[in-house]
């Protein structure tokens, strides 16, 4: 494994001594907190929500306790070995946790954005018996998401991988009564599972060729596999990726996973699970940085998919799935900028961070307007809500001004810098994800503000069995509050002198010394989007500043497509699940016919020669006597026979 | 006249047997002297401690390799764990014994002579008088039992043999419900008991025989003697292997082992459920004791030539043992049958002729001692009107009326089955891995093919419980006393910590596993 020459950049830990040895508090607390909860049931149900709550903000502390503490040092990668995990043979698996500027403020995002969200959570569910549940599942996820950003190797982040796609399954789910509910939830976890299976594949190639999982003995081990190892290896983590973040081709589990409680959909969409994916390919930067190949995949499926997202975003009607397909389209952003590599992967995690706020910010406000407005999520129904709901309209224009990318708010900061980097490539693809990134931020203005205007302005158009929306309580407005100042000022405070960026650093490497310009200059890309924008968002004001129909009108061929998800969904059916069926049923008929026949008939024989045997059992002691005479006859001649040479 | 020699004693070593000796013949004088009212209480007391302290002398003596008495005790490894394995199992069989919230009075009937059916027979039924002689009789076998699996000549091993032996055929016939079967079963018990007792008699006289004109060593029956003879002795090797074929017949029939099985399930049937554990548990432990003990030490010379005709007996057994189970009804038969082939799953291992075949042997043996004390224990709670309800029809739904004791049980059937995090999966693997090493791989693959045929009845009796819909007669689960979930609890957790944490036991197994000559 020791290659002769050891690259410069070899990527080596330091081991966690001090404060940073307890870096495992941060997964087990949560855990801690969702196993109380499940396990005393409802014995708990009068303050469980309050110790999830308290779980998380005790995790968020802690974050921010060793994030100063990480500031401080020299090396700023610190491993943690707990325990051997698995150790077989050659196969040695560390229980180790590793806590760098990556993990770092990933957790900060998990727990800062995830504690606002369960506070919002306990006045949102207040009225659902299952609330203790609700909170046992969601501890369960944020465990689970710590676990995944903090492993030291690929298997301990498969072990978080698989945890959050069983928590994302019962709490998409959570809901179960309703077929909607459950159906949506074996929906993720299939397709999930597509993704999981690529990822756990990636995994094993990873061993067979380098004979390690941890991180740092496989990025410097990177240098020396083929290219075509390298690329199938990304490829598979690839589809991992785009499984867990709802990325082309497996996007479509994400808008369904809208059954859940909103705040599922806040935690889901904004802080956790989709991220995964974006972090699986930045932190495996040193393995899709070594195939241009492979980052040229990357950024196709993020632009592809940010333009899905955006086109199917401008059809929706219903204002969760609105927020969904942004997500998706928003993800794709991300990935675009991990694709890229290079100084981009800095960029991705900028706009996730700062997609963490917004995002939260507007699930959680759509979340308040639901709660105002007796469940309903079409957005054809709403209209001139901003004079009744202050709070959440404030708050939710400071997430929709962020997510277009109006200055100075934190989604231009984040955004911008993406759709330059994507600009900056040396041939002719430089136009084409340039231009889709662009082309993204003017379809995200158009439907964002639809939503907006829609929702809080224009007419009413309410059912008629509200009369007068309500402002949410308290306890869900001030999270909003706290979100919408994210909103606004993450962005900004992050780009502030490449602060995030130079942080970051010592995970994602550094564009120094790359001299690459994107084929338009900075100020024209900056002045371009910048119109899109504002073109966009016009043309949505202008269409939707009246209202809009109550139902949903006949349209052309695009927004039909559109409203059908781009017919993803008839494509998954003809292609997976119609092939998956017929497999199915021969598999069945093969079974029913061929083994069962096999396993009854030597059942049947079996069970014969036992009813014929029994009859020997007669409970007469004379013949029992006279069995075992004959069994010593034979054992005594066997013997004999034995010592005489003829057996044996 | 010659001198008389005394052969030197080491007390210390045989205390463990001394104890239990000395308990049952306290408790005969308990018998005659103390009232009635606290007798049970005293009985009971007696046992646990003496049971108790003998373990504890077994574990003051672990370091113990010596032979003693004369020769005519081995206090070795298998010894001591064996021993300990023994009082464990004999302890929790205790419990079960002295069980009385379950049944007024107990599982056991005060005058077993008194003619079944009969209207005496019903109100001695009824009453709340139970025979506390069981007490000093279980003592009695036990003490036999320690010393069968420490004798070192075969007079010793023979008389330890009848002493364990007569005690249990008392302990059938005094089952206070189902006074016929009882009574037939002891009967059954004892004629084909003594009959092949007959058998390891005779054994021993033609292995005397043989040993006879060695130069410079006079003829005998211990180890030792043996031992040498097998490789030296002048006499016809027809004597050796008719002596062998003969004992092993003996020991086969106390073990189960097919087709000298015949009286185990009847016996298992009628017997008393608390006395059907111990012998089981125990019982199975001496016998095998005493054969790894006969094979590995005695004729480990002629191992070349027993061990296909034994390894036969074991296909046999595992055979008989699980196609017989599948058809059974009643779940007394049914545990019996699975006995059975445990006994040729056991008879794998004493096969194996290396280390790891002993230990492994001697993991089993706790192992499924554990499992079947605890399964035999909620057996004794599944009951109506009319005591235990055994018939297998009456089990079904019962995962409905009683899901605790219900996932007890198939927790421990599971285990039987050989599911992997219980102890039977462990102890499998103990048996079947040095068989394959020893290039024993007909023995292995009889014994996986007939593990999955008994997965069958096990898994039957799962279904049944929790599949099917509670009839009219669905018996209830009594509420065990102290004593009863005392057993049951040790037996769920030792069959589930031996499967998730073999470890310490496997360590001690393998430390023990040697024997002194």
């Amino acid at each position: 494994m020791n290659a002769p020459a050891e690259p410069a950049g070899a990527v080596t830990y330091a081991s966690a001594s001090g404060l940073l040895g307890s870096v495992w508090l941060l997964v087990a607390i949560p855990l801690a907190s969702a196993a109380i909860l499940l396990l005393l049931g409802r014995r708990s149900d009068r303050w469980g929500h309050w110790l999830g709550v308290a779980s998380i903000g005790a995790s968020f502390v802690l974050g921010l306790t060793y994030f100063f503490q990480l500031r401080g040092l020299e090396n700023k990668s610190v491993e943690l070995s707990l325990w051997d995990f698995i150790a077989v043979g050659d196969f040695k698996v560390d229980f180790g946790l590793l806590f760098d500027p990556l993990a770092a403020v990933f957790v900060l995002l998990i727990t800062g954005v995830g504690f606002l969200i369960h506070l919002y959570a306990v006045e949102y569910m207040a009225h659902d018996e299952g609330r203790r549940r609700f909170f046992a599942y969601f501890n369960l996820f944020v465990a689970a998401m710590l676990l995944l950003v903090l492993g030291n190797n690929y298997v301990m982040l498969y072990f978080g991988w698989e945890g959050v796609g069983l928590a994302s399954y019962l709490l998409i789910s959570f809901w179960y009564g309703r077929p909607s509910a459950a159906t949506a939830g074996k929906k993720a976890f299939l397709m999930n599972r597509v993704g999981d299976a690529g990822l756990a594949i990636g995994i094993f190639i990873m061993f067979a060729t380098l004979g390690t999982t941890q991180y740092d003995e496989v990025f410097n081990g990177v240098g020396s596999l083929t290219a075509t190892t390298v690329l199938v290896l990304g490829l598979l983590l690839l589809l991992g990726a785009t499984g867990k973040s709802g990325q082309f081709p497996l996007q479509a589990w994400l808008p369904d996973a809208m059954e859940g409680p909103t705040p599922v959909s806040a935690l889901i969409h904004a802080a956790t699970m989709v991220t995964a994916g974006v972090y699986l390919i930045a932190r495996s930067n040193p393995i899709f940085s070594a195939n241009s190949t492979l980052q040229l995949v990357v950024v196709s499926v993020g632009a592809l998919t940010l333009l899905i997202g955006c086109i199917i975003g401008a059809a929706k009607d219903d204002i969760k799935r609105v927020l969904a397909w942004s997500t998706v389209s928003q993800i794709g952003y991300m990935f675009v900028g991990v694709g890229l590599g290079g100084g981009a992967y800095a960029l991705a995690i900028v706009h996730l961070l700062a997609h963490g706020f917004f995002k939260a910010n507007m699930f959680l406000g759509a979340g308040s307007v639901m709660h105002g407005m007796h469940d309903q999520v079409d957005i054809r129904r709403f209209g001139g809500l901003a004079k009744h709901m202050r709070i959440t309209w404030i708050t939710f224009m400071m997430g929709w001004l962020a997510i277009i990318g109006i200055p100075p708010l934190s989604g231009y900061f984040s955004k911008e810098p993406i759709i330059v980097a994507a600009f900056t490539r040396d041939d002719w693809t430089a136009w084409l994800f340039g231009g889709a990134a662009l082309l993204g931020a003017g379809l995200t203005a158009f439907y964002m503000t639809r939503l907006f205007v829609l929702t809080f302005h224009g007419p009413k158009r309410w059912t008629e069995d509200i009369e007068h929306p309500h402002e949410s309580p308290k306890l869900m407005t001030i999270p909003l509050v706290l979100l919408a100042v994210g909103s606004v000022l993450a962005g900004g405070l992050m780009a502030w002198n490449d602060g995030l960026a130079s942080w970051l650093t010592p995970v994602l490497g550094s564009e120094a010394g790359e001299a690459h310009h994107p084929v338009l200059s900075h100020t024209v890309i900056t002045i371009l989007s910048l119109l899109v924008t504002v073109g966009g968002a016009g043309l949505a004001w202008f269409l939707f500043r009246t209202g809009t129909a109550t139902e949903p009108q006949p349209a052309g061929v695009l927004v039909t497509a559109a409203r059908r998800n781009l017919y993803t969904d008839a494509v998954n059916e003809a292609v997976f699940e119609k092939p998956g069926i017929f497999l199915t049923r021969a598999l069945v008929f093969l079974d029913n016919r061929g083994v069962d026949g096999l396993v009854n008939g030597l059942a049947a024989a079996v069970g014969g020669g036992s009813g014929r045997l029994r009859r020997l059992q007669t409970g007469f002691v004379r013949s029992y006597a006279t069995s075992i005479l004959a069994g010593a006859l034979l054992v005594v001649a066997a013997f004999l026979a034995v010592q005489a040479g003829w057996l044996a | 006249m010659t001198e008389l020699k005394l052969p030197s004693i080491d007390y210390a070593a045989l205390a463990p047997i001394l104890i239990m000796l000395g308990a049952a013949l306290l408790g005969v004088l308990i018998e005659a002297f103390v009232p009635r009212k606290q007798r049970r209480l005293a009985q009971l007391s007696l046992g646990l401690l003496a049971v108790l302290a003998a373990l504890v002398m077994v574990i003051v003596n672990s370091g113990d390799r010596l032979i003693t008495a004369g020769g005519a005790i081995a206090v070795d490894g298998p010894t001591l764990f064996l021993q300990g394995a023994i009082l464990v199992l004999a302890a929790m069989a205790l419990l079960l014994i002295g069980e009385r919230s379950v049944e007024r009075g107990g599982a056991f009937v005060a005058q077993a002579a008194v003619t079944a059916e009969s209207a005496d027979d019903r109100r001695q039924a009824e009453g709340s008088n139970g025979a506390t002689e069981v007490y000093p009789l279980t003592s009695f076998a036990i003490g036999g039992m320690l010393i069968f699996v420490a004798a070192n000549d075969l007079l010793t091993m023979f008389i330890a043999l009848e002493v364990f032996s007569l005690p249990l055929y008392l302990l059938c016939a005094l089952a206070r419900r189902r006074r016929l079967l009882s009574q037939e079963a002891a009967m059954k018990y004892f004629l084909l008991g003594a009959y092949a007792s007959a058998f390891f008699l005779f054994g021993v006289a033609l292995v005397y025989g043989f040993t006879s004109g060695i130069p410079g060593r006079s003829a005998g029956v211990d180890f030792a003697t043996i031992h040498a003879a097998v490789t030296e002795s002048p006499a016809s090797e027809v004597l050796l292997f008719g002596g062998v074929a003969l004992l092993a017949i003996g020991l086969l029939f106390k073990a189960a082992a097919a087709p000298f099985h015949v009286w185990t399930p009847d016996v298992y049937q009628g017997a008393p459920t608390p006395v059907t554990g111990f012998m089981a548990a125990c019982t199975k432990v001496a016998a095998f004791g005493a054969l790894l003990r006969v094979f590995h030490v005695a004729f480990s010379g002629a191992a070349w030539d027993f061990t296909p005709v034994l390894g036969a007996v074991a296909v046999l057994t595992m055979l008989v043992g699980a196609v017989l189970a599948v058809t059974q009804t009643d779940i007394k038969r049914l545990l019996a049958y699975s006995s059975i082939a445990n006994a040729g799953y056991l008879l794998v291992g004493v096969l194996a002729p290396s280390k790891d075949g002993l230990s492994g042997t001697m993991f089993y043996l706790v192992a499924y001692g554990f499992s079947v004390l605890a399964a035999f224990a909620v057996v004794t709670l599944v009951r109506d009107a009319d005591g235990e309800a055994t018939h297998l029809s009456r089990w079904a739904g019962l995962g409905r009326r009683s899901p605790f004791f219900a996932a007890i049980f198939t927790f421990i059937l599971l285990a039987f089955a050989g599911i992997p995090l219980t102890s039977g999966f462990m102890s499998k693997f103990a048996i079947f891995a040095p068989a394959l090493d020893a290039g024993q791989a007909w023995l292995v693959v009889a014994g996986v093919l007939t593990s999955m045929v008994l997965a069958f009845p096990y898994l039957r009796v799962v279904v049944m419980m929790w599949l099917s819909e509670p009839g009219e007669s669905t018996p209830t689960v009594t509420v065990p006393g102290g004593l009863t979930s005392a057993a049951l609890t040790i037996g769920v957790l030792a069959t589930l910590v031996l499967g998730v944490v073999p470890g310490p036991l496997l360590d001690l197994a393998n430390g023990a596993a040697e024997f002194v000559r």
